[in-house]
């Protein structure tokens, strides 16, 4: 197992609880499990328009694969603008 | 040259507008986002906005080097505002100055949709009886 920590906002925020979070994962697991485990924990992330996550501010793939001490930020459907 | 920025206070159309004036520019198309008083006829009391501050600058940065690339522009200049904001207050600036009008309307146009889907920034609208996270459910 290993430690990812989460960073939300938005209504994520809201849905999370807090606007950070610590989970922790097996190893290997992608961007793609993640979201799996969010939205089984936090049923609410299922109603949303989309979820996206960024990594070192970037959006990332379903398929990258988290390692150790990652921080993820949990990206809820935009609004800016 | 390029200008971003993320602000807590009122933005300034004037200040967007120097910044990419030009003599090169023939055309400086400007996009001015408001706060709009009501939201499928209820009334608004106010939006707050938030951001994850340095993804949101390199989105928008991003959105500037595209619109350069793609249209020619010498200069792109992006201001968002985040916090609390009121009716008519100013919540995006866009100005782009390109040699010829058309490009100039194209490129404006092409940030803002793009900013509006890719730049992490999120508005939350409240009215009397409660609150809401603006496009978060279908």
């Amino acid at each position: 197992m290993m430690k990812i920590h989460i960073l939300a906002f938005g209504i994520a925020k809201d849905i999370l609880g807090n606007s950070q979070a610590v989970l922790e994962v097996s190893e290997g697991t992608t961007i793609a499990g993640l979201k799996d485990i969010l939205t089984a924990t936090y049923p609410d992330f299922s109603r949303l328009r989309s979820l996206r996550i960024a990594l070192n501010e970037e959006y990332q793939d379903d398929s990258r694969v988290l390692v150790a001490e990652d921080e993820v930020v949990i990206i809820p459907p935009v609004s800016g603008g | 040259m390029i200008d971003i920025r993320i602000k807590s206070e009122a933005l300034r159309p004037e200040e967007c507008i120097a910044l990419t004036a030009s003599e090169q520019a023939g055309g400086t198309a400007l996009f001015i986002g408001t706060v709009r008083n009501q939201t499928a006829g209820k009334a608004v009391v106010r939006l707050e906005f938030e951001s994850y501050e340095p993804m949101a600058v390199s989105e928008m940065r991003k959105i500037a080097e595209a619109v350069q690339e793609k249209w020619a522009a010498e200069k792109v200049c992006i201001h968002h505002r985040v916090g609390s904001l009121s009716i008519g207050d100013i919540a995006v600036i866009i100005s782009v100055a390109t040699p010829h009008r058309k490009a100039a309307f194209e490129a404006c146009q092409y940030a803002i949709d793009t900013l509006k889907e890719t730049v992490p920034i999120w508005k939350k609208e409240i009215f009397t009886d409660g609150e809401v996270w603006v496009a978060a459910h279908p």
